[in-house]
């Protein structure tokens, strides 16, 4: 008790306050706020519509939400362990590259996957013969698409970590690889399983691109069911009600996953050095599952390279040259490269202010109050931080317009909105990806600190700060990732003369004529290429850190 | 953190200028704010002849298609967008409308050329002034049907004869803009009674529904800049002349006789600051300067008779001797009932 007292100095219980206060704040401003205005909005003519939750097409998709959120969200796990283990386990050449493309699907706009998918499964198309176009399982197979890096680098950064003697010393025990897998690794990994796993149900459950392209309108979810209310029918109390059945969802999905994941124990991290080793015989199912997915992840973006070599006059890479123009007659206000500098720019300030939001929030989530209130409002705080994941798209960018429209807070119409809503997106899985790490942090090495006279703040720099340097470079490249592929808000945000590289394209592929099609492609691969590079880089510095190799 | 602050607060300090609600002033302001669809597009310096004129800048704000556009207006009816909104079509005016979120003004540069596309007196004649129109129609490949040596059909009836099983790709009445207008171009071809029939008989002919424009177009359309195998689309009577050939032939066409017509129009938005420099916009949208760029820079036919178009526009881009027609307040009124009815036929 007296060592607990003794660090709840008056500059202890500050920086636990600017760790909490700066979040939320931020979270209250930019997304309660403007959730709550929206969703008020549906109140101010009497009750809402409840009665849309009776209706058999309100039913039948919040049952496709769920449905498709739950499968989609097994599957990634299902097909992104074994890649996670070959990416972030074992040892080879060109491990940084493939580690780098894998993150490609997640960042490609909807639009472009929804034709490259829809162009491989239409009636005579390569993958025609399977009779799946605008089917369930076609949406189904496209989420999953999204979603595999999510689960690859969740776990892939936790797996990394894990002291792997452990496991060898069972091994030498005798143990199969299988039984070491079930009974030492998977438990270990169950956090960051769990972790992964919600981020994709959340994205998956506001899904909304993918599922009309590819259900060709048959299917929906809530979230499209609120952009049709209203967008098209303006019909607020009606969407009031849906929003507050997705949250309602969202949040006890949430709530499961904070149990399931607070039950299992932190573990002592070592560095990636010792963990890593070349592959052997064992690994040949998480290696031919891995090369399979691999394959098949491949065959979009393939079947989009290819396409976006095809010009007028057969071959070459006009589409590319063209980059450089506004599109044929002016279909463009600035040209692709203007864009894409854009994006650049603007991903940039959305990674500095998430990882910054992300860091102080996790700095304090990291923290195991003593007291039973005190856990459970951290775990309170953890689950809101996740929300903007699963609430609607919609509902926040009409509430951004509703809210965000006096002084001093006069921000509809400023370009600062655009990162912020893709900070918004990215904060949950900048979290995620810094949490376990410091939550893996040993106490002792703090408390040890703090009695040898250390201040809270160099406690922080000097124990959390520097165990969770390269996590969170690594939360960078992926909230980077995440800013430069963001469509939906940044289309609803971004201005007429400032549009980012997904917009571009969306604008490119929504107008008649060959030469736009393909230079919309060609923009989508110089996308996918960029992303490739900046993860890349991120790969080499992390290396670098820790001096191996 | 306490950086972006200070970058949001010095954002919300330069932004406050333009959109507060407040007694309109006479003065001419240095900008005017100008609400639009995502499609809104001018060539480079058309805007600046404005500029020139007026002392006044204009800038362009986008707000989604036309359905966005509209509803976001009327969400922030208390504090305006903008000062000027383009890009109101025929079937959201109605509720621009009714929702208060227009000035009465009309361009008085309008002739009697132009009275056609005035909208009726109560559902927005006083407050919108129509500035381009574009023919929303189903799009042939000529060429299939050149090979196959079948007959190009002519009528939304002949979308149902046997001969044109499976070659029909349309996009979602309700997720697409080209998609509702060839749904209430088949109400306005079939009667209220009876559309629902239409299109169960084109279900029954083994038509697609894709979501969108795009992948009607550029994955199920059998053109030559698609991918796909189906040589009837709905698209825009706008589309051909952009697949006109290096050598000069046309290799797709619209069909005239299953139009529906999109007009678009501009309007002061109701509690601006700057009601007369905002009405100098309207007027300046409906000019030629503006009117000659339109089809170029947005493919959709100015409806100023004064405008000229491009070359090559009066050959390969038709426009519809007799569109069909539903009026603005009917749309308005059966928007939700209309498509709900067509999910359940088209989408089960």
């Amino acid at each position: 008790m007296i060592v607990v007292r003794a660090r709840r100095r008056p500059s202890a219980i500050f920086w636990m306050a600017l760790g909490v206060g700066v979040p939320l704040a931020f979270l209250a401003v930019f997304f309660v706020w403007p959730v709550l205005a929206m969703v008020g909005r549906g109140f101010s003519d009497g009750l809402p519509a409840f009665e849309v939750l009776t209706r058999p097409r309100t039913l039948r998709l919040i049952g496709l939400t769920l449905a498709q959120a739950a499968i989609a969200s097994i599957a990634s796990v299902l097909i992104g362990l074994p890649i996670a283990h070959v990416l972030y386990r074992l040892r080879f050449r060109a491990r940084g590259l493939l580690r780098a493309l894998v993150i490609v699907p997640f960042v490609m706009p909807t639009v472009v996957i929804g034709v490259a998918f829809r162009t491989l499964l239409r009636e005579g198309g390569l993958l025609g013969f399977l009779e799946l176009d605008g089917t369930f399982v076609a949406i189904l197979l496209a989420l999953v698409y999204f979603n595999i890096a999510v689960v690859v680098r969740t776990v892939g950064g936790t797996w990394e970590g894990l002291d792997s003697r452990q496991e060898e010393a069972a091994q030498v025990l005798g143990a199969t690889p299988r039984r070491v897998f079930f009974t030492i690794t998977l438990p270990r990994l169950a956090p960051s399983i769990v972790a992964a796993a919600s981020i994709v149900f959340l994205f998956c459950s506001t899904a909304f691109g993918v599922v009309l392209v590819l259900g060709g309108s048959r299917f929906g979810t809530i979230e499209t069911e609120i952009w049709l209310l209203t967008t098209q029918f303006l019909d607020l109390r009606a969407a009031s009600v849906l929003s507050i059945a997705q949250i309602v969802i969202v949040a006890g999905m949430l709530l499961l996953a904070t149990r399931a994941r607070g039950r299992s124990t932190a573990e002592r991290r070592i560095g990636a050095l010792h963990s890593a080793r070349a592959p052997r015989r064992s690994d040949a199912l998480p290696i031919a599952v891995a090369v399979a997915t691999g394959v098949l992840l491949s065959l979009p973006i393939i079947a989009l390279v290819l396409r976006s070599l095809q010009g007028r006059d057969g071959w070459g890479i006009g589409n590319y040259l063209a980059l450089a123009g506004t599109g044929s007659r002016n279909a463009l206000v600035v040209p692709v490269w203007q864009a894409l500098g854009n994006s650049l720019v603007i991903a940039v300030q959305a990674t500095a202010i998430a990882v910054v939001i992300a860091l102080a929030a996790s700095l304090v989530l990291s923290r195991t109050p003593r007291s039973v209130p005190g856990r459970r409002a951290l775990e309170l705080f953890d689950g809101v931080l996740m929300l903007p994941l699963g609430v609607s798209a919609v509902t926040l960018g009409f509430g951004f317009l509703v809210t965000l429209n006096q002084p001093p807070l006069d921000l509809r119409s400023s370009p600062i909105l655009v990162p912020i809503a893709q900070a918004l997106v990215a904060l949950p899985l900048v979290v995620r990806t810094i949490l376990p790490v410091l939550r893996g942090i040993d106490p002792r090495l703090r408390e040890s600190a703090a009695v040898l006279g250390s201040a809270p703040w160099r406690v922080m720099r000097d124990v959390d700060l520097s165990i969770v340097a390269r996590p969170v470079l690594a939360a960078s490249g992926l909230a980077f990732a995440v800013a430069l592929g963001e469509f939906g808000a940044t289309t609803f945000l971004s201005r007429p003369d400032r549009p980012t590289l997904p917009v571009v394209i969306y604008r490119l592929i929504g107008l008649p004529g060959g030469d736009n099609f393909g230079m919309a492609i060609a923009a989508a691969v110089v996308l996918a290429a960029v992303t490739v590079g900046v993860m890349a880089i991120v790969e080499r510095l992390r290396v670098g850190t820790i001096g191996a190799f | 953190m306490q950086k972006y602050l200070v970058v949001a607060v010095a954002a919300a300090l330069i932004l406050t200028g333009c959109s507060t609600t407040a007694s309109p002033e006479d003065t001419t302001p240095e900008k005017l704010v100008l609400v639009t669809h995502d499609s809104f597009n001018l060539s480079e310096g058309t805007l600046a002849a404005f500029t020139e004129e007026t002392g006044i800048e204009v800038e362009v704000q986008a707000a989604g298609d036309a359905g966005e556009l509209v509803n976001k207006l009327v969400l922030t009816k208390d504090s305006p967008l903008g000062d000027v909104v383009f890009g109101i079509d025929n079937t959201f005016a109605s509720r621009a409308v009714n929702e208060g979120v227009l000035e009465n003004y009309v361009s008085g540069d309008l002739t009697d050329a132009e009275a056609q596309y005035l909208l009726p007196a109560d559902q927005g004649g006083a407050q919108l002034t129509p500035i381009d129109n574009g023919d929303v129609c189903v799009n042939v490949d000529h060429e299939w049907f050149a090979e196959a040596g079948i007959d190009e059909p002519v009528t939304l009836d002949d979308l149902l004869k046997p001969e044109y099983r499976d070659l029909f790709v349309v996009p979602a009445a309700n997720s697409s803009s080209p998609g509702l207008a060839f749904l209430l171009a088949t109400i306005a071809a079939k009667g209220e009674g009876d559309w629902q029939q239409y299109w169960a008989g084109l279900v029954a002919n083994g038509v697609k529904i894709d979501a969108g424009w795009s992948d009607a177009y550029y994955v199920d359309f059998s053109g030559p800049s698609s991918e796909g195998e189906r040589p009837l689309v709905v698209s825009y009577a706008s589309s051909p002349p952009f697949e006109v050939q290096e050598d000069g032939s046309v290799p797709t066409g619209a069909l005239l006789d299953t139009c529906f017509r999109q007009t678009e129009y501009a309007g002061v938005v109701a509690g601006t600051k700057y009601p007369a420099a905002a009405g100098q916009l309207v007027d300046f949208l409906f000019s030629t300067i503006v009117q000659n760029d339109i089809p170029e820079s947005m493919y959709v036919f100015p409806v100023n008779a004064a405008a000229t178009l491009p070359e090559g526009w009066s050959e390969t881009a038709k426009i519809a001797e007799n569109p069909f027609v539903v009026s603005p307040a009917d749309i308005d009124a059966n928007r939700e009932k209309w498509l709900s009815e067509w999910a359940a036929i088209a989408t089960p």
